[in-house]
């Protein structure tokens, strides 16, 4: 069962509840949890309440990752470290953005942790800032649309193919939308030795702007249109991929999110639309996906 | 000092002196990054650990100083004894995380290897670094040789470690003048540092048994009270790094002071003050001046933060003239830090002895004899009239200006 207890302040439909709910559920008992400074850490740690029923700690934005590693080197050197995992969850910016270095170095090194990017494409806990991970056309508050934007300009930085090129023993993708995908990866990770890499992309309602009920459908919807391919790596190799039976077309995910809005109802948005189409076909080349 | 002491003694570098002294404590995890004039400390510390000399220990040779000092923030929350090092830049790049570990009561001690502050760019030594992490909730001491950089670690630990301070602690030594200068040394007994400094032994640490939170974030309502509480811990520090002074002393029969030091202060008219390596060459000016008859004594600082007010006071009370020196400058007030609490500790009391500050050292410039000279002597002027220059730079180089 999870250990994070009801009663946290995430939003309805809340991408980190769900996807903390998932990597607790399937870890187990015996672990400790970083976070971040993020959306996570503010809804479930409010001084002197807590959700968290496993130790947990947050530090800083950017070293979830070598806070990890320094838990890890102590329980080590403590001789406490038996089973015990190391899980970092943190958001996109603080891994994709701020927190790379940091990151970079811990797998480097290979300490024994899994950290988990919960993916929600943008900074949602300052209130929808633009990040290394926002995919090209979305209009967030620092990347809005207007009379000579599209939105976002970049492509999503492929962190996953940065975190397999440290020749990790584990590094892959999954969705929130996905939960026995998650947690059968989350155990995965945790049970083998060495720094894993698990990247779950997580729709916000909030930030992404759909109705709070269909968190799981637009995360589906993301899979289905091959913008969000699923896959594992193991030392540097894949070794797993999801195939798509049926793709769809990339409108159906784009036209459910008030982020994309603008390419539907703005001249030349269609032309920005066959670009995204064109991420998703190169997805489905480059991983295999049908 | 004894022949028995003599025959212990070793010469050794500064920072031999240092990692040696941090391997007796038994540290649990030690998380450095490599920066001059700090390398030689964490290389000798590698070495101790390549060679299995200490135990139950961990050493991250992780890839910068921002991360080295996370990485502790992690260890120590799990419960280990933690340590690092380091000057300058890594020091700067690191602040963000020296004020988390202050705030999160976690008692890592680190040595910071003194050196000036870019740009422009330099290695060389002055006491900028540390100054600017004054307000950040570290206990701040400062060395004034290799024996006492060496002896400061465990007191460091001591301190910082008690259950009524958990407060991080930075031994200041100055680069190159310490770090790198071969000095007679009595390398710390283990079995006397066992017999100072407990295990560390933390009420609470990150535990899968007993499961608890920390670094939670903090509203409008709770706030103030953990700064509150981290400036009790620090009036509590005060007290507790006088007792482990004695305890040193007792323990290894060296004495090197508490939060102060005094050097011929009893009847001095001049009484001059600083920290650090330069105290060595100001005694060495006062046993001159002195024969020379001039009254002139010293108050060394160890402890610059925790500040300690009630004992500076006392020991300034008598004297003519606070000629106070410094290795750093507040651009914008045009005062050195130790020069600006020592003025602050006096307002409001019945002293009313002028201060004159002389900001010195930048970037290494040397420190003669000739010029401690001189600032006794501009202190003399203000015993016998008033203050015409409050605070000036020493020894400026007029054809570069």
């Amino acid at each position: 069962m999870s250990r994070l207890a009801p009663g946290h302040r995430g939003c309805p439909g809340c991408c980190d509840a769900m996807a903390a709910n998932f990597v607790l559920e399937a870890a187990g008992d015996d672990i400790i949890v970083v976070s971040p400074t993020g959306c996570l850490e503010v809804m479930t740690t409010p001084y002197p309440e807590s959700a968290w029923e496993v130790p947990w700690i947050h530090s800083l934005f950017e070293n979830a990752a070598s806070v990890a590693a320094g838990i890890e080197s102590a329980l080590k050197a403590l001789g406490r470290k038996g089973n015990t995992k190391i899980i970092a969850l943190a958001g996109d910016g603080a891994t994709m953005d701020i927190g790379t270095l940091g990151l970079s170095g811990a797998f480097e090194r290979g300490h024994d942790i899994t950290y988990v990017c919960i993916d929600n494409e943008a900074y949602m806990n300052t209130g929808v800032q633009r990040s290394g991970g926002t995919p090209y056309g979305a209009s967030t508050t620092t990347s809005p649309t207007g009379k000579e934007s599209f939105g976002n300009r970049t492509q999503k930085k492929n962190m996953p193919a940065i975190m397999a090129a440290h020749g990790a023993p584990y590094v892959t993708t999954t969705s929130i939308s996905y939960p026995k995908d998650m947690m059968r990866k989350v155990k995965k990770a945790v049970d083998i030795e060495g720094p894993c890499y698990i990247h779950a992309h997580a729709p916000c309602s909030t930030g992404w702007r759909f109705e709070s009920s269909r968190t799981v459908e637009i995360g589906k919807l993301a899979v289905e249109t091959a913008l969000w391919p699923l896959y594992e790596i193991e030392y540097s190799e894949i070794t797993g991929v999801k195939k798509i039976k049926n793709r769809k077309p990339v409108e159906d995910y784009l036209k459910a999110q008030g982020r994309f809005k603008h390419l539907f109802t703005k001249e030349g948005g269609e032309k920005e639309i066959a670009k995204i189409q064109d991420i998703a076909d190169w997805n489905v080349k480059h991983y295999e996906l049908e | 000092m004894t022949d028995n002491s003599m025959e212990k003694m070793s010469v050794v570098e500064g920072s031999y002196a240092t990692a040696h002294a941090v391997k007796v404590c038994r540290p649990n995890v030690i998380s450095a990054y490599p920066i001059t004039p700090q390398t030689h400390i964490v290389e000798d510390l590698s070495q101790f650990i390549a060679d299995g000399e200490i135990d139950n220990c961990e050493f991250i040779t992780i890839e910068s100083e921002f991360s080295a000092l996370s990485a502790l923030v992690g260890a120590s929350a799990a419960g280990a004894r933690t340590y690092s090092s380091t000057s300058s830049q890594g020091l700067e790049l690191m602040h963000e995380v020296v004020f988390n570990v202050s705030g999160m009561r976690l008692p890592t001690v680190m040595t910071v290897v003194n050196r000036a502050v870019s740009a422009p760019i330099s290695i060389w030594n002055d006491h900028q670094d540390s100054i600017s992490q004054r307000d950040t909730g570290w206990i701040q001491l400062y060395a004034e040789n290799s024996q006492e950089i060496s002896d400061l670690t465990p007191l460091a630990y001591k301190v910082a470690e008690d259950k009524d301070v958990m407060l991080p602690a930075m031994v200041c030594m100055d680069g190159f003048i310490l770090s790198h200068v071969f000095e007679p040394v009595i390398l710390l007994e283990q079995d006397l540092t066992d017999e100072y400094l407990p295990p560390y032994r933390p009420e609470h640490f990150l535990d899968t048994k007993n499961p608890k939170t920390f670094g939670s974030f903090a509203d409008p309502s709770v706030y103030t009270e953990f700064r509150y509480m981290q400036q009790m811990g620090m009036d509590i520090a005060l007290k507790k790094i006088e007792e482990a002074a004695k305890e040193f002393t007792r323990i290894f029969g060296r004495d090197h002071g508490g939060l102060i030091d005094t050097y011929r202060a009893d009847d001095a008219d001049i009484l001059l003050m600083a920290m650090g390596s330069v105290v060595g060459t100001i005694k060495d000016v006062i046993d001159e001046a002195r024969s020379d008859g001039i009254k002139v004594g010293l108050l060394k600082i160890r402890s610059f933060r925790p500040f300690p007010v009630e004992i500076v006071r006392k020991t300034l009370a008598d004297a003519s003239v606070i000629v106070v020196l410094d290795k750093n400058i507040s651009i914008g007030l045009n005062e050195g830090a130790l020069c600006t609490e020592v003025k602050s500790c006096l307002y409001n009391t019945d002293i009313n002895t002028p201060v004159i500050g002389f900001m010195l050292g930048h970037g290494g410039r040397d420190i003669p004899k000739g010029t401690i000279h001189n600032i006794i002597n501009k202190g003399r002027h203000v015993a016998k009239s008033s203050i015409k220059v409050e605070n000036e730079f020493v020894d400026l180089r007029g054809d570069l200006i």
